[in-house]
């Protein structure tokens, strides 16, 4: 007890000294939830590529999905005493005792891509999509897209009861709602899976004459909607024509999709939430700037004119 | 007696089952037998439900064997996800569309032997063996395709899962070669009846010379292998291999395709075709739903009810009360000596 | 000595009948336990000791006949009723639980509370005083499993006592237990025989019975044989009693010395397997019977276990007529060598239950051949449907599951399938067990025609006069060893019932 108050009060010393010394030249700790997802690697990738581009010394620890290896992890960054810790919590509840912890040892947390239920006080700020905003993204292409014409919609939810399948859901409601050429006919959840994305498809053509009947698909995320590309396509139908195509997420494989002319639309759930976080606390390391409880990213709208193998290219290597 | 005869005497409720569910399909749904061509491929819902039960009926191809040996293997959709992984790999660095192939199925061979020493060597239970290559199958999997979804664009390799075959979805005569293949082995050689020993008394059948070690190690692979061309076909069809997905749960439709079909989770006697026909029963409640537009919330409701309702029918007690009650009451002497000789 | 014929038994049950589908395991047995006597229960597998001990204590419902504890009719409704009635019952595989102290072991279910909280200190003073009158001096605080086996056999003796307080059934207590450990039980029991509890002891070794025991009971075949007191009786009568003639004429053996005419069969020396049966030289002719007598537990079923690869061989050599080595690593390798094994406990070893009479004749045969020639349905059919002429077997068709056929005529099917694969060396463990008098016959006369065919047989029965009645030869084993080798005119139940209750080693030692 006494060794670890002796170190953390030589982390806190040490911390000062360096505040002191060089802005730039400083320690962060990257608590990551693993690797379950494509998005959740090119998010562990561009955070490294982000501390190495602002010259800062990113110690990364994997949790492998468990909360228990990440309340270690902070426990062990804040016992080296680094400057700040980012946190991409793999559950909402029982943060409040190390975030205190971190919070004596004056180290601030920023949280990633995911909110806790802790007290606001307890984290410096966090940064995050709007899950509601990129559906509502969504919704206003295609009314924008579709300019007035009728148009019927067939919806692949994320798995039932996922907050991204909720709040994705209701924004491309919200959208969509006082427009009456836009109706959303079928419903049906996909499971956030190509399989399964491409199996509802296949009962959605079947029921709606053949697809005559569908003007548009809206996928909660790319994988389902690649999924059901390939269903529309083994239908004789040409998904981005026959039936338009618009999801969430910005994957690679969705822009060769694009480029193909198989898709339309992606709303991108950047999985660069390390770079806005830097800049939150390179700011608050310099003056003592406070930043907003939430930093949105910013949910940018792809399409066929955006130069979809570009993006392709860029994107490809980030381990989606 | 014909042969013919006691086939049918045993699959009749798989088939009733399977008939009511679909007439219930078609009733809410009129345009359900439509069926045309497109692409030069079979396309209507009686096809969708053939086409997306087939990694369900391959592996309950396996299941069967192991199940009639009183085992049990919960490590087939991990199994599907290595296979599929293994595919998606060899397809993507070029080792042509033969050896890919000759690797997954491998792969498959080589989890079901794995499975096989623990429960036929070691004497582990089977639920515990097989459980350790559930958990850690999917992990070896996310290993082959480094966490993400490893896509590909061959189509000799996709043909297994969008292709047709006169007009017949690959993956449909994939299933029905290997179901009627399996059948024919089984039946022909003796294979079927020291199965069904093993399964019934193992001491016994060792202390009859019965090869129980071997023949435990070969039921499992055989799972394996089924859940190899399970997983080829699911990675086929979505052009990628899904580690995380990819045969997520399946085990259990599996064993609930064998468990419709009339096999007894305690091991011995055993059909294939009828659980075949279980597949193609929870097939149908899927798809069923899909077409039904119900909301997603009640997907999981609908699919255990109608489960609920198929279990009670088939259970025994249910059974006798049927014949019970077909029968007029002078004729219940008879009835009771005809339940005690199925 | 408490007297032990006093005048109001303790316990007493009468005419007890239990009947399970298509066997009677207990006919009418009368039994009586008096206080402060320790009383033995005999008898060989399936004579009904079990069955006996399972109706007193409740966990059988039996079919007839009444018992009485201190004259008054009970009848207790399982094993905690009748610890209520004070009838407490210790199996030999201790069933406490390991993982416990053995303080709470003794309270368990009737922990001392305070303020509702379970008293560990009371509890663990309650403990050692309990155990103090049975001079055990050990922490109570550990958990049972860091004691002996014996010391855990005492301390669930002390749990029974305190829980029952009037009768102590002890189920093979000694099984398990070294010299030294069965003196400390020993000592146990006396001193409960003082406290004036009344103990049934079940064991089938004889020495301890007649070290320990007042009076003792022998059932055979579920019917009482008769209940002596111990001194009046000896280890000769006891065993007659135990194997006894079934038959009511003397039977005499046909004195037929074999030939030797048709050569050595099989010869195996210095045969054995360490913890099972001690290394035996055993020489069988064609078309030669030769019988294997002694106790239950004695190595009887161990020498045909180990004979069949069962419990594979660890020392010694088998050979073969030509001299040539032969592997009985498993039963495969033993079967490959033409012997068969119909073994003593048909429904977990013998039959396959669910599958058909005709897949049970058929599947030794199967198994030899492989998996890849199917023996067609049609051949199946004729093999099967020829040795339900042959053996008489009663059954509606081949078709019918054999688990649902009487037990001689599964017996008939054990022996049909090892007769399809035409063997040179049959060995039978206690053929004739648990079926009715005319298959008996049948299979007896089967025995006989099976030898004059040239078939070498190795059979195991606890019924003596059988023996006598085919053997040319009777093998008697006693305590793991092959002890005593009776041919022709010397093989008699007389000789063997001698050579079995010779004692046993330790106690000339």
């Amino acid at each position: 007890m006494k060794s670890t108050k002796a170190i953390v009060g030589a982390g806190v010393l040490a911390s000062m000294l360096m505040l002191s010394s060089s802005v730039f030249a400083q320690t962060v700790g990257f608590s990551q939830i693993g690797s379950e997802s494509g998005w959740r690697a090119a998010e562990t990738t561009l955070t490294q590529q982000q501390a190495k581009e602002r010259g800062i010394d990113l110690k990364f620890a994997d949790a492998q999905q468990k909360q228990e290896n990440q309340i270690k992890a902070l426990r062990s960054f804040i016992a080296q005493g680094v400057d700040a810790i980012l946190l991409a919590p793999v559950v909402a509840t029982g943060w409040d005792s190390v975030l205190e912890e971190a919070k004596e040892a004056d180290i601030p947390v920023i949280l990633l891509d995911r909110m806790v239920d802790s007290s606001d006080d307890l984290y410096l700020t966090a940064v995050g999509s709007d899950l509601v905003h990129e559906g509502n993204v969504a919704g206003q292409w295609l009314v924008d897209e579709l300019g007035g014409k009728d148009c019927n919609v067939v919806e692949l939810q994320g798995t039932t009861g996922s907050s991204p399948a909720i709040d994705r859901k209701n924004g491309f409601e919200q959208a969509i709602k006082g427009h009456d050429n836009i109706k959303l006919i079928r419903s049906q959840t996909g499971d956030f899976t190509r399989t399964k994305g491409k199996e509802v498809m296949e009962s959605f053509l079947k029921a709606e004459d053949g697809g005559k009947n569908i003007c548009a698909l809206y996928a909660h995320n790319d994988d389902m909607a690649v999924g059901a590309i390939q269903a529309i396509k083994e239908a004789g139908l040409k998904p981005g024509e026959d039936i338009l195509v618009v999801s969430i997420d910005a994957v690679p494989d969705i822009f060769q999709a694009m480029a193909a002319g198989e898709a339309n639309a992606t709303v991108e759930l950047t999985p660069n939430m390390a770079g806005p976080a830097f800049d939150a606390l390179a700011a608050y390391t310099k003056d003592g700037t406070m930043p907003p409880k939430f930093i949105q990213t910013e949910s940018k709208l792809y399409t066929k004119d955006d130069d979809p193998m570009k993006v392709y290219e860029e994107k490809k290597d980030l381990g989606y | 007696m014909s042969g013919l005869g006691v086939f049918f005497r045993r699959i009749w409720p798989q088939l009733l089952t399977l008939a009511v569910i679909v007439g219930l399909i078609s009733v809410m749904f009129p345009g359900f037998f439509d069926i045309s061509i497109a692409n030069g491929r079979l396309y209507g819902s009686p096809i969708d439900i053939l086409n997306r039960g087939a990694p369900v009926a391959l592996l309950a191809i396996g299941m069967t064997l192991v199940i009639a040996t009183r085992g049990i293997d919960l490590s087939v959709g991990a199994v599907m996800a290595i296979c599929g992984a293994v595919s998606a790999w060899g397809i993507t660095a070029g080792y042509g569309l033969g050896a890919t192939l000759l690797m997954a199925l491998s792969a498959g061979l080589a989890c079901g032997l794995w499975n096989g020493l623990l429960v036929a060597v070691l004497g582990i239970q089977p639920i515990v063996a097989t459980l350790i290559l559930m958990v850690a199958g999917r992990g070896i999997a996310q290993l082959i395709t480094e966490g993400a979804i490893l896509t590909f664009n061959h189509e000799g390799l996709i043909f297994f899962g969008s292709g047709s075959i006169l007009s017949v979805p690959t993956p449909v005569v994939i299933w029905v070669l290997t179901g009627a293949l399996v059948t024919l082995v089984v039946r022909r050689s003796a294979l079927g009846m020291l199965i069904e020993a093993i399964g019934v008394n193992l001491r016994a059948s060792t202390l009859a010379g019965v090869n129980t070690r071997v023949l435990l190690i070969a039921v499992y692979m055989a799972s394996g292998l089924c859940a190899s061309l399970a997983g080829v076909i699911a990675a086929a069809d979505i052009r990628g291999a899904d580690a995380n997905n990819a045969g997520l749960w399946l085990e259990l439709d599996a064993i609930l395709a064998v468990v419709i079909g009339g096999t007894s989770l305690l091991g011995g006697r055993f059909s294939l075709i009828a659980s075949l026909v279980g597949a193609l029963v929870i097939q149908a409640v899927n798809t069923g739903i899909l077409l039904s537009g119900f909301p997603p919330e009640f997907n999981l409701i609908i699919k255990a009810v109608i489960i609920l309702i198929i279990l009670v029918l088939q259970s025994p007690a249910m059974r006798t009360l049927l014949v019970f009650f077909s029968r007029d009451p002078r004729g219940v002497a008879e009835t009771e000596k005809e339940t005690v000789t199925p | 000595m408490p007297e032990s014929d006093a005048s109001q038994p303790l316990l007493r049950a009468r005419g007890v009948r239990k009947v399970f589908p298509g066997t009677i395991a207990l006919d009418g047995v009368d039994f009586s336990l008096a206080a402060g006597e320790v009383h033995a229960l005999l008898g060989e597998n399936g004579a009904g000791k079990s069955t006996l001990i399972k109706c007193l204590t409740g966990a059988y419902r039996r079919d007839g006949g009444e018992i009485l504890l201190d004259g008054k009719a009970i009848d207790p409704k399982g094993t905690v009723d009748a610890q209520n009635y004070g009838i407490g019952t210790v199996y030999q595989e201790v069933n406490l639980l390991a993982n416990l102290t053995v303080a709470e072991n003794l309270s368990l279910g009737h922990q001392p509370t305070r303020f509702g909280m379970i008293s560990t200190r009371r509890m663990n003073a309650h403990a050692r005083e309990v155990l103090s009158h049975y001079g055990l001096e050990i922490d109570v605080t550990r958990t049972l499993d860091s004691y002996s086996v014996a010391v855990q056999q005492v301390i669930a003796i002390a749990r029974a006592v305190t829980l029952s307080g009037k009768v102590l059934i002890l189920d093979e207590p000694t099984a398990s237990l070294d010299a030294q450990e069965v003196e400390m039980l020993f000592t146990v029991i006396r001193s409960l025989r003082e406290r004036g509890l009344g103990i049934v002891f079940i064991s089938h070794f004889l020495d301890q019975i007649f070290r320990i025991c007042d009076r003792l009971t022998v059932l055979r075949n579920g019917r009482l044989v008769g209940t002596e007191t111990t001194s009046a009786i000896d280890r000769v009568d006891l065993v007659n009693m135990m194997l006894g003639r079934e038959l009511e004429h003397e039977v005499r053996s046909h004195g037929k010395i074999h030939s030797g005419t048709g050569g050595t069969r099989l010869s195996f020396s210095g045969f054995g397997r360490r913890g099972r049966i001690e290394p035996f030289n055993l020489e069988i002719q064609a078309g030669e019977v030769v019988g294997v007598a002694g106790l239950l537990g004695s190595g009887r079923t161990e020498t045909a276990e180990v004979l069949f690869g069962v419990a594979a061989h660890d020392s010694g050599k088998a050979t073969d007529g030509d001299g040539t080595a032969l592997n009985l690593a498993s039963p495969r390798d033993a079967i490959a060598a033409g012997f068969g094994f119909c073994p003593e406990d048909r429904k977990t070893d013998g039959v396959i239950a669910d599958l058909s009479v005709r897949e049970n004749i058929a599947l030794a045969l199967q198994a030899r051949i492989g998996w890849m020639r199917r023996i067609s349905d049609r051949e199946q059919k004729a093999m099967a449907n020829d040795y339900i002429r042959k053996l008489d077997i009663r059954t509606p068709d081949a078709e019918k599951p054999v688990g649902l056929l009487s037990g001689g005529n599964q017996q008939k099917v054990m022996l049909a399938r090892w007769l399809v694969t035409n063997p040179s060396f049959l060995i039978l463990d206690e053929p004739t067990r648990g079926i009715d008098v005319g298959a008996h016959a049948e299979i007896i006369r089967l025995i006989e025609d099976l030898c004059t065919q040239g078939m070498s047989l190795l059979v195991i029965s606890s019924e003596l006069d059988e023996l006598v009645a085919y053997s040319h030869r009777v093998i008697v084993v006693r305590d793991r060893h092959h002890v005593a080798e009776l041919t022709g005119a010397d093989i008699t139940t007389d000789n063997m019932v001698r050579a079995i209750a010779a004692p046993d080693r330790e106690a000339v030692a």
